[in-house]
Parts: C-alpha cells; structure tokens; sequence
C-alpha cells in the first residue's frame, strides 16, 4: 500500500521534472524501497564479517573483554557499556560506511534504520540533491555561455533587449512546476514523521539536563536512568571508569545507553529540566527539541538492532557538545529482560518472552565479574519522585557526574 | 532608470553643472571635528558606516578565524589559553568552554549587525540612494547622524560584555530560557542593550531612507525610473521598519525576564520559551533578507553597467524583491521545525517557503538575461558579481533542501545549516559588498583600484570560502550539529579542510587591504565615469569624489518610458 503510493509519487515527481525541462533527473527517481539503504538484511554479526578488516576499532581493553555480542542472546542486552561492543556492532558496512555513527570524509547522510529516515534519505538522495545539483550547473553553464559568448571582443555590440515577456513567464512557472514536484513527497514525508505511535508502542521520555539526559520509560513501571557522556582515559581519576572502544566514538558514548526494542513502535517524548536541548538520532533521522513547561511527542521504529549515536542539538550551556545520546537497540526479548533486570515491568503481552529471560542477570556497566550480586544496586526504583528535585543518581563509576565540572584533558 | 537620459535645468550639461557647484557653497567643507564627529552629510556618515563596517568585519573575521584554529583538529586546544587570557588566571572547564559559545554569538552579532547591515544599508545606501535619485542629501540629515553614532555605544556594549561578565554565550538567536536564567550576570543583558541601540539605528535609518526615497526623487525620477540599487533600499527600509520593533520587544521580555520577574519565556510562571523563538525568527528571517536585498540591487546595477546593456525584465526585478520582502515575512517558524510544531504548522511553512525560490529565481536568471546579448568587460566588480550569482545559486538551493520541514528532523542545527547561511551571506552578501566596494569606490574616494590586485583579491577570496565552506556540506549531511567546540574523530577530515580554506580566505583579505591602501595613497585619479556608457546612474554624472554637496540644481530625469 505505502509503496504504491510512493511509486506514485515517484510518477508524478518524474512527471514534474520533465515539465521543467529536467528530464535527465527522471531516471533519478525511482521506487524508495530500491534506492533506501540496504541495512535492514543485514545483521550485526554479518556487518562484523564482511568488514573484518576494520581493525582500528576492535581495539581490544579490559572492557571489551566480552565476547563479540551476539545481538540475539538476551543476556548480553543491556545499558551499559561492553556488552554490545561498539567496535563490533557499528564496525562499517561493505560500503565502507558505518551505521549509527559518522564516519570520517563521507559526503552522504548517514545511513538509516527507520522507514520515516529511509523514506527521507530517498527524498534527499534521489530528489533533492540531483535536483538542487543540475540546477547550480545550470546555473553555471549559463554563465560560462554567456561569459564567452557575450565578451567584448566576441559581441562588441550589445543588443537592446529589455524584456521578454514569454521567457519571464517560463522562468516564473518552470520553478513552481518543480517546487511542487518537490511538495508533493514532502508533505507525504510530513505526514509520514507525524503519524502518531500505534496502541502498545513502548514510550521513551527523554529529559535533557545541563549537561546529560535522563530517560524514563513510563509504560514499563516508570524507572529512570542517567546518561553522562564517558570521559577518556587521561581525564578522569585512577579507578573512575573512562571511555573504551567497546563503549563507542570520542564524545559519542555514554555511561548508560538507551536501550530500545527493534521492530516495536517508540514513542519518544521529549521535555527539559533547565534550558532547550535537543534530542537527536541522525541513524533515526530524528531530532526533536526538549524545552522546559513542554512534552514534544514523536515516533519511530527501528528496524535494526545496533548501537545509534547522536548528540545534543540545540545550544545550551557550555557543555553543549558533552552530552551524547546512545542508544542500544536489541530484540524486544531482549528489551523485556533489560526493563525487568532495571526493576520495571513489561506490559502482559510480553509476558512470556519476559518470564524466560527474568531469572538471567543483566551484568551492568562497571559490574565486577560477579554480577549476580551487585546487580540489586543498580535498579532504580521506580519513580515518583519529582526529576527536578530528585538527587541526581549517581553513576556507579563516577565517570561523568555534572555540575561537578571536573574538566576534560587540557584544560 | 537606465535608458532615461539625464538633462539638468538650464542648457548645462551635468559636468558644468557641477563645475559650476566647485566653486561655491558645494565643496564647503566644515573643519575636521565637525565633519566627522557631527555630519550631516549623507556622503560624510556613509564614509564613516563603510569605515566602521571595514573594522567590525576584521574583528568578526578574526573571531571566526579563532574559531577555524580551535575546530581544525578534534578536542580542545586553544579555548583554555584563550580563557585564561580574557580573565586572568586558571580557568575552568566550563568557563573554557563558555567562551566557545562568546565566540560564535560574538561572531553572529557582530557580522549581522555590525557587518553586514552598515556596509549595505548606512554605508551604500547611505552613499548612493540620494544621487541615484537625484537628491542633495537625505531627508533627515542630523537623524541620519544619530543612525551611526548609536552604532557606537552599541558595539562597544557587546564588546565590552565579555570582560565585564562572562560574555553572552547564548548563541546570536538568544534564545530563552539560556538567555534569563540560563546565563546571569552583567554580560547578557549588555548584548541586548547592544542589540536595543542598533535596532534603533536601523529602524531610524529606515525612517530616513523611506522618507528620502518617497519624497525627495528629483524630477522625473518616477518610482518605476528608479535604479534598483534604490528599490532594493527602499525594500529594505520596510522590513528593518516591520521586523526590527519585533525583535526591540522580545528583548525587552527578555530584559524584563532576567531582571524584573516577569515570566514571558518561563513556564515556571505561565511563559512559553518557544514564543521568543516566534517573536525573534518574526524579525530574524526577514533579517536574512535585510542583509541580501541591497546586495541585489548593488550586483543589478553592476551586472548591467558592464553588459552595457540596461536591466533586463527591470519590473520583475523590481517586484521580485517587494515579493521576497513581503513573503519573507511568513516564512519564520522554517527556523523553528524542530521545536514541536504541528504537522499542518510544518505543512504551510514549508510550502511557504519554497515560494521564495520562486522571486529568487526570477531575479538569477534576469542577471543572466541580462549579460545575454551584452557586450561584458570583466573588470573586478564585475568578477565579484558574477560570482555572486553562482555562489548565491548554490546557497539557495540548499536553502531548497532545508525548506523541507521533513528533512529538517536530520538537517536543522547541524553544519548543513552553517554552510546553507555562509553560502548566502559569506559568499553572497559578502561577494556582493565587494562587487559595490570595487564598483563605487573609485567614486567614493576619487582613486582607482588596483585591477590586478582586485582580480587577484577575488580569486584567493573564492578559493578560499569555498574551500571553508563546502566541506561544512558534508559535515551536516554526516551530522554534526552546530555551535560545537569539540567534535567526534569522525568529523576531523571536513574540519581540517574548513580550517585550511580560512587561510587561503585570509589570505585574500590581506590583498585586499594591501590593495585598499595603496589605492589611497597612490591610485590613480578616477575619472568622472570610470565604466563607460553602461554606467547609466547620476552617480557617474558627478566628479570624483563627487562634490560635498551636490544637485544644488535638481537634475531633470526625461527621455525613456516609464517601464
């Protein structure tokens, strides 16, 4: 259904471009689903085995001492860091691209794991950019005409034209022809990103803080957790926990990731405790502002698993650039056991996925080889309390609490 | 305006006409204290906004350039250092880092306010829109004073407003709530001052220019003979008029927010943080056009001047920019698709705003038209206007991209933004202001330039923006947000890039102010016309400089149809 209609749109948009005169950019819109990224077949492990030569980022550390993650195995799941090794899981693709994060000297968007940004990256790719780069060259190309063509020494003579109605017409109406060759995938876009998450969506509340978020889930017995970004290694104290591989990019990973189900809608909220920020995905083609006194509300579905990185994206305050997102993406089996090993609760029709996997224990970021016994520490119970005028809940390491200020190396 | 033929009262052609002003009251020029400190001149007060501009542009670049230095390797290099300078002593972590936001709020401000609307508005404008129409001044010649000198105090506020509190590192957009209680001391609140003074310099030259423009064309001179260097003021004068007291009251919220206890923007106490952000892009987009419409009307003027050709489709022109200018007004919230607006909300700002293309189109391919059939010297203000064109065309058709409120919930603050504006204004407003500086200012100071040393100033100058801001394409196509002093290692290739094509930029700039310099100490006499028969204003009908007052007998403009 939703592919016919953007065939269809596919037709009208070719349509336009042809009225325009641009008919070579036909050939540059065909079907979404053909041109959209071709992520979705792909899991984890076969990414990590057709690129094995990405040394760079497996390098290995005491964190990264668990084996390679293998996404399907619930006891693997988890916020914290080493579990899901960012140098396995987001090592990149055959294309040499790297999903999830960016990667160095790239000229393309990053590639997309939601429908919405893998309809929006077909918008961009193969709409927009032709579009916008055949205009520029023409654009150019006239101007190069006429700087030849018209020179002093080629036409010592200048003619005395001053108007031309039927060309002023054309130049007026070719551009609205394309402007709504444009609307039309647009607004279909804009509908797509504002359809409203389906009954049993799991709901993520993001609360950004001067300068990390916090993240409650409401739907699954309301617990919190606090994400600080991790600093590296020669910025925190001996025995503080520092950024590894495992945990992902410089200034990308997080002390606690977002962990999120695949395949489940999500609906996202968004608010703030102190000034604007803005809670980004570039993976989810994603970015919704959190402003204090307001809920913003948006959805998407993630289609697979894997760790997503983005950033604050909205200025506010110094550490502006200090407070990343991650967000670790598994199996809803996996999700059931992450929520009920944080003290939530997963809705009844995720009982029995839920049921198997409760007596496994979660090893949690920091966690000593003996889990089992920590891991009461770190449920947070459930809410109720105020986040505004709750303590901050520390991170077991210590690694980046705020308003603390401890600094970065060199400064 | 361009096939008009010039006929002043009397049998005298204009070149007696103002051998006969020489030797009487026209070239009476007060002493110099008075001639500066307290002029009424329009030519006297453009001198002196073209001169502030000139010195608010070298500190602007220079910030940027601390800016590329800080960017051009991932982590943290220099703001500490430069931290420790500004306050003395060890500084912290956050108070280094509170820096980085000064420098790009710094940045913003001051090549906005400080830049770019001097040169264009008080210093061309103020130049030429009173010659191009025949008049002997402006209609209001001592608020025409008090324009400039309220520039003053208003830069010196918001230089100042680092040392005396931590500096405002909001941002240029000042948004709430980082702007009440997300930033107190002294320093914020010395930035609006900042920003209260020079709106009101600009809202009353925009009183003055209307004025001028509407009553005081000489005679003949109808509204459809006009040049469209004097449209593209009069445009302009209308929107800083509308746009400007928007802003002069969502800063006084501000003001009254950080200071006396009102909650506007604080939903604390009823406020609403995002009907500031309503309030300031109100006045901040058709600011965007403030700062690029005379620019169309400069490269107009030139693009015809060296086509000897007169301005092709000259109403439509026209019109585009009164279209741009009233459709600049319902556009805003495109700066806003991020912050949780309805569907239908994105939906009609969207389509709104890719109507704008529509006018902007209009007026690229009438610059072409216009060099079609022409017989083109490329002497340097030309060179900078054709580049103008081309750089202004890529600006715009990102501007294309980002209209799409869709693809906003990837593009919106990341570095496709940055490069979207620096394409517009960096490499369009900026080019078209070099365009106007080497067309005119043989003119203004009765000097040649040095062609080769302009030629060359171009060359390096295009190399180098595009080489600094290309890259920030791919950045945001790749995802780093704006307003960051550190990046993750992925980013590190584009920066690097960015921060070579600074060099090369400044580079560029150093030609030209080698060239600036020499021209006025040892350039050639300029000739009454320098550009030949193209040159079709009454500018080129005066001397060089021209006379200190000028048209004391109004010059008669017949002879051409209106258009």
């Amino acid at each position: 259904m939703r592919m016919g209609m953007m065939g269809l749109k596919g037709i009208v948009i070719a349509a336009g471009l042809a009225v325009a005169g641009l008919s070579a950019a036909v050939q540059a819109a065909p079907a979404p689903q053909a041109a959209a990224p071709t992520v979705q077949g792909t899991t984890p492990g076969q990414q990590a085995a057709a690129a094995p030569g990405n040394v760079a980022n497996i390098a290995p550390t005491t964190a990264s001492a668990t084996p390679p993650a293998d996404a399907a195995s619930p006891a693997l799941a988890m916020d914290g860091a080493p579990a899901m090794s960012s140098a396995e899981v987001n090592k990149a693709g055959p294309d040499g691209r790297n999903i999830g994060r960016p990667t160095d000297g790239m000229f393309d968007i990053q590639p997309q794991v939601t429908r919405n940004g893998q309809f929006a990256y077909w918008f961009h790719n193969k709409i927009l950019f032709p579009l916008i780069t055949i205009i520029s060259l023409f654009v150019l190309a006239l101007l190069i005409w006429v700087v030849i063509r018209f020179r002093q020494a080629a036409n010592p003579v200048p003619s005395k034209t001053s108007h031309n109605t039927a060309i002023e017409v054309i130049w007026t109406l070719a551009p609205v022809a394309i402007l709504v060759a444009i609307a039309i995938p647009s607004i279909g876009l804009l509908q797509a990103q504002f359809k409203p998450a389906p009954a049993g969506a799991v709901t993520l509340k993001a609360i950004g803080n001067q300068w990390y978020w916090t993240y409650q889930y409401p739907d699954n017995g309301g617990f919190e957790i606090t994400a600080n970004m991790l600093k590296e290694k020669d910025q925190v104290a001996a025995g503080e926990r520092f950024r590894t591989d495992a945990d992902g990019p410089r200034l990308l990973a997080a002390d606690n990731r977002v962990v999120l189900p695949v395949g489940v809608p999500i609906r996202l909220i968004t608010t703030s405790n102190d000034v604007i920020h803005s809670w980004a995905i570039p993976a989810f083609w994603m970015k919704l502002d959190a402003i204090p006194g307001r809920l913003n509300e948006s959805s998407f579905t993630i289609e697979r698993p894997g760790l997503y990185f983005g950033q604050c994206s909205e200025l506010c305050g110094p550490r502006h650039a200090f407070m990343p997102i991650a967000v670790e993406a598994v199996p809803p089996a996996q999700f059931a056991a992450w929520v009920r090993a944080k003290g939530g609760t997963m809705p009844g029709r995720n009982a029995d996925g839920t049921a198997k996997s409760s007596s496994k224990v979660i090893p949690q970021p920091g966690a000593d080889a003996n889990p089992t016994e920590k891991a009461g520490e770190f449920v947070t119970p459930p809410a109720g309390l105020d986040p505004a005028t709750k303590p901050l809940p520390a991170t077991p390491q210590g690694a980046t609490n705020n308003r603390t200020g401890a600094g970065n190396a060199g400064m | 305006m361009t096939d008009t033929a010039l006929h002043p009262q009397g049998s005298m052609s204009p070149f007696q006409a103002h051998d006969h002003e020489h030797h009487h009251d026209a070239d009476h020029k007060p002493a110099f204290f008075a001639r500066w400190f307290m002029s009424t001149n329009h030519k006297d007060i453009g001198t002196l906004y073209l001169i502030f501009a000139i010195v608010a542009g070298i500190i602007g670049g220079a910030i940027s350039g601390l800016m590329r230095a800080e960017l051009a390797h991932p982590g943290i290099q220099y703001l500490g250092t430069w931290a420790s300078m500004i306050h003395g002593g060890e500084q912290s972590l956050d108070q280094s880092l509170h820096l980085w936001n000064v420098l790009i709020t710094a940045h913003g401000l001051i090549m906005v306010f400080f830049m770019v609307m001097p040169a264009m508005i008080g210093g061309f404008g103020n130049w030429f829109v009173p010659i191009m129409i025949g008049a002997p001044d402006m209609a209001f010649p001592r608020m025409n004073n008090i324009s400039f000198w309220l520039l003053i105090p208003a830069f010196t506020l918001l230089l100042a407003s680092p040392f005396v509190g931590g500096g405002a590192g909001t941002g240029w957009t000042i948004y709430a709530p980082l702007s009440t209680y997300g930033e107190p001391g002294p320093s914020v609140d010395m930035a609006i001052l900042s920003l209260h003074l020079a709106g009101a310099s600009s809202i009353l030259g925009a009183i003055n220019f209307i004025t001028t423009i509407f009553n005081m064309r000489a005679p003949g001179m109808t509204l459809h003979k006009m040049p469209l260097f004097v449209w593209s003021v009069l445009v302009t004068a209308f929107l800083l008029l509308l746009a400007l007291p928007v802003l002069a009251a969502a800063i006084t919220m501000l003001l009254t927010d950080r200071n006396f206890g009102t909650t506007f923007f604080d939903p604390a106490g009823g406020g609403d943080p995002v009907l500031f952000q309503h309030l300031f892009w109100f006045f901040g987009h058709p600011e965007v056009y403030i700062m690029i419409l005379p620019g169309f009307g400069m490269v107009s003027q030139i693009i015809a001047t060296f086509s000897r050709k007169p301005v092709f489709g000259y109403l439509g022109m026209a019109y585009a920019m009164v279209a741009i200018g009233v459709v600049g007004f319902v556009v805003w919230a495109h700066h806003m698709f991020a912050t949780g607006l309805s569907v239908n909300t994105k939906m009609y700002f969207t389509a709104a705003t890719m109507v704008i293309a529509v006018p902007t189109g209009i007026k690229i391919f009438s610059w072409i038209a216009t060099m079609w059939g022409g017989s083109l010297r490329f002497p340097t203000p030309m060179v900078w206007a054709i580049g103008f064109i081309f750089m202004f065309t890529v600006g715009g058709v990102t501007g294309v991209v980002l209209a799409n409120g869709g693809v906003d919930d990837y593009m919106q603050d990341t570095y496709y933004v940055v490069a979207h504006f620096h394409y517009v204004l960096s490499l369009g407003a900026v080019f078209a202001l070099f365009a106007g500086f080497y067309y005119w200012f043989p003119k203004m100071s009765g000097k040649m330039y040095n062609e080769f040393l302009g030629q060359l100033h171009f060359w390096v100058f295009f190399v180098g923006v595009n080489v600094l801001f290309f890259p920030m394409h791919f950045l945001g196509l790749q995802g780093m947000p704006r307003r960051y002093p550190d990046y993750p290692d992925a980013y590190s290739t584009w920066n690097a890039m960015a921060s070579h094509g600074y060099e090369i930029m400044a580079a560029g700039m150093a030609i030209f102010f080698v060239n600036l310099i020499w021209s006025l100490l040892a350039g050639k006499k300029a000739p009454d016309n320098p550009w030949g028969e193209g040159a079709t204003t009454l500018e080129w009908t005066l001397s060089s400089p021209p006379p200190f007052h000028q048209f004391e007998t109004l010059p008669v403009i017949d002879g051409g149809k209106d258009h």
